[in-house]
């Protein structure tokens, strides 16, 4: 995950606090979302960013599961995301987040 | 007035096998100044003449093998016996390193690179044997003893050249000024390399087809990676220019093209246009090789216990000329730009650069044999968790053209198998961006059943940090009717 973001993610987890905060992934792949989803909870795994030994446990989901495609306007997903979820390997990305968090869902 | 509709006239692929200069790749060169046990793990891993020569992704990289033979046969593809031994390369040669070394070195007018005297005595018969290369030695290069080699290295002013993993250097970079970082060792080479290697593609062309002329060349545009230039001006350019004198077209001068990875395409919409326009008659679009990504995922081929692949460096050059009632026509009027108000998502990327220029031409997705784009060669990038570039794009692709309605939802997969090329270049940037493919299109659009070929190229703009746009262009290749 981006330097930068790392900082925005730690910077927003001091001010709202841990439980008031909800980080939505983005990740084309599913390497690159399971990087992103350790970075938030268990800490930056490159040890290069200010998320390095810093374990916020962050609930995490990603745009495609159906928790938070329910809460965007149907033509506004349709316009920004969908051509996206339906070029990427949504499916394996969506699957592979709800196991790492545990329990499949 | 005669018809200025610009054609494919001649396309060239050249490789060079280049393990030695692996280590001066950017990834490696960083690595091995980190940790310097690197090197001997690079080294371990590094391929033969003989393994590069009969692996399949080089084998159609240089057309001896069409793209479609990546799909029936499985990977891994190295380590695999040569699938036809004997016969000859028709895209252009996979140049070894001994030769290009020694090119270097011709190469360089300002004579930096020095060889060491016996190797440039084993080296110049196999150029003088070479009828691609011969043309290119006109000049002999400095030679060092080995005792004036040892004390170069010793006062360490430059860069030891290396053949293979063999530990005896065989020649010597000097710095170009010791004050101007733009002129290091590191980057003379970077740019010789660009050189030689691009020379090597145009000089292929000539090798290919006796009725085109070095003095026919008018306008060289060389759509490379390097950045030639000093302290006052990195990147000033012009290795366009410097290609065409290396190459012996005496007559053309030339311009640098730069967009990243999708230079290609913008060269070729520039050089047809040159055409179109009657400003020349002949323009040669050129890519030379990256130095800098060579051994860029090796950490990974290391780790994985697989050879080195990116070993590879790679040229391609087009010839663009006028209708010659044969050639496959560049049509302009098909070129799809990437406005700044696209932004930089994927998908809005690819609808400006495939999906407008197809609805502009009232061109159906059926119409299209091929939608050509980034070609890198999967079993380099997936050891490295990049995946398969070309697939992910392809679906990329098919999903745009699904949620545009130019195909159904259920036709994504077939869309990808029919539509696609799988990839098989090495992981050279704007080679790799359907450049690559240029020589295959032209031979199929003329020999073969392709009747059009979408060729689209994007590049990273973000990575050079002035802003956080991607870029895009693509182009149209259509059979001649």
């Amino acid at each position: 995950m981006d330097l930068e973001v790392q900082g925005r993610v730690k910077e927003l987890a001091e001010q709202y606090g841990k439980d008031d905060l909800v980080v939505i992934l983005g990740a084309p792949n599913v390497d690159s979302c399971l990087v992103q989803f350790e970075t938030i909870t268990r800490g930056d795994p490159t040890y290069a960013g200010p998320l390095a030994g810093i374990e916020l446990g962050l609930r995490a989901f990603h745009i495609f599961e159906p928790e938070v495609k329910r809460l965007i306007d149907p033509g506004r997903y349709g316009e920004l995301i969908e051509t996206l979820e339906l070029g990427l390997e949504a499916e394996a990305i969506v699957k592979a987040l709800q196991e790492a968090r545990g329990g499949g869902k | 007035m005669s018809n200025l509709q610009p054609v494919i006239k001649a396309a060239s692929a050249i490789l060079i096998h280049s393990p030695g200069l692996v280590r001066y790749g950017s990834k490696p060169s960083r690595e091995i100044a980190a940790r310097p046990s690197r090197l001997q793990e690079l080294l371990g891993s590094l391929r033969t003449y003989e393994q590069a020569e009969n692996y399949l992704p080089n084998d159609v990289f240089l057309g001896k093998q069409s793209p479609q033979s990546l799909l029936e046969i499985a990977r891994p593809w190295f380590n695999q016996p040569a699938l036809k031994p004997n016969e000859a390369f028709p895209f252009g040669e996979l140049v070894e390193e001994e030769r290009f070394i020694a090119l270097l070195a011709v190469a360089d007018v300002f004579k930096h690179v020095h060889l060491l005297e016996r190797f440039w005595e084993d080296a110049k018969p196999r150029l003088d044997r070479s009828a691609l290369c011969r043309p290119l030695v006109r000049v002999d290069p400095p030679l060092l003893t080995r005792e004036q080699l040892r004390s170069e290295i010793e006062r360490g002013a430059g860069l030891p050249l290396y053949v293979g993993t063999d530990p005896e250097p065989v020649g010597w970079v000097r710095h170009g000024n010791a004050e101007d970082e733009s002129l290091t060792a590191h980057i003379l080479l970077e740019n010789l390399c660009c050189k030689v290697s691009a020379a090597l593609a145009v000089r292929e062309i000539f090798h290919q087809d006796g009725n085109l002329k070095p003095q026919d060349a008018h306008f060289v545009l060389s759509c490379s990676e390097e950045a030639v230039g000093d302290r006052y001006q990195r990147g000033g350019g012009n290795l366009a220019k410097a290609i065409a004198e290396f190459a012996g077209c005496d007559l053309a001068s030339g311009v640098d093209i730069k967009d990243f990875c999708a230079a290609p395409i913008p060269a070729m919409v520039m050089g047809a246009a040159m055409v179109q326009s009657g400003v020349v008659e002949n323009v040669l679009v050129v890519g030379g090789s990256s130095l800098p990504k060579l051994g860029m995922k090796f950490l990974y081929h290391v780790e994985k216990g697989i050879p080195v692949l990116e070993d590879m460096q790679a040229a391609v050059a087009v010839w663009i000329g006028r209708d010659d009632g044969l050639s496959p026509i560049i049509n302009l009027a098909s070129v799809g730009r990437h406005p700044v108000r696209s932004g930089a998502g994927v998908d809005q990327q690819l609808k400006a650069i495939v999906v407008e220029p197809l609805e502009r031409l009232s061109l159906d997705v059926a119409a299209v044999d091929k939608f050509v784009s980034e070609l890198h060669n999967p079993e380099i990038t997936i050891p490295a968790n990049g995946g398969d570039v070309a697939e992910r794009n392809y679906r990329m692709l098919a999903a745009v053209l699904a949620s545009c309605g130019k195909i159904g939802r259920g036709e994504i997969a077939e869309f990808i198998r029919k539509k696609g090329v799988p990839g098989y270049v090495p992981t050279q940037g704007h080679i790799a961006s359907a450049f690559a493919y240029v020589p295959h299109a032209l031979r199929g659009l003329t020999q073969g059943e392709l009747r059009r070929c979408v060729l689209f190229a994007r590049a990273s703009l973000f990575l050079g940090q002035m802003t956080q746009l991607s870029d895009g262009m693509s182009l149209l290749l259509e059979r001649h009717p």
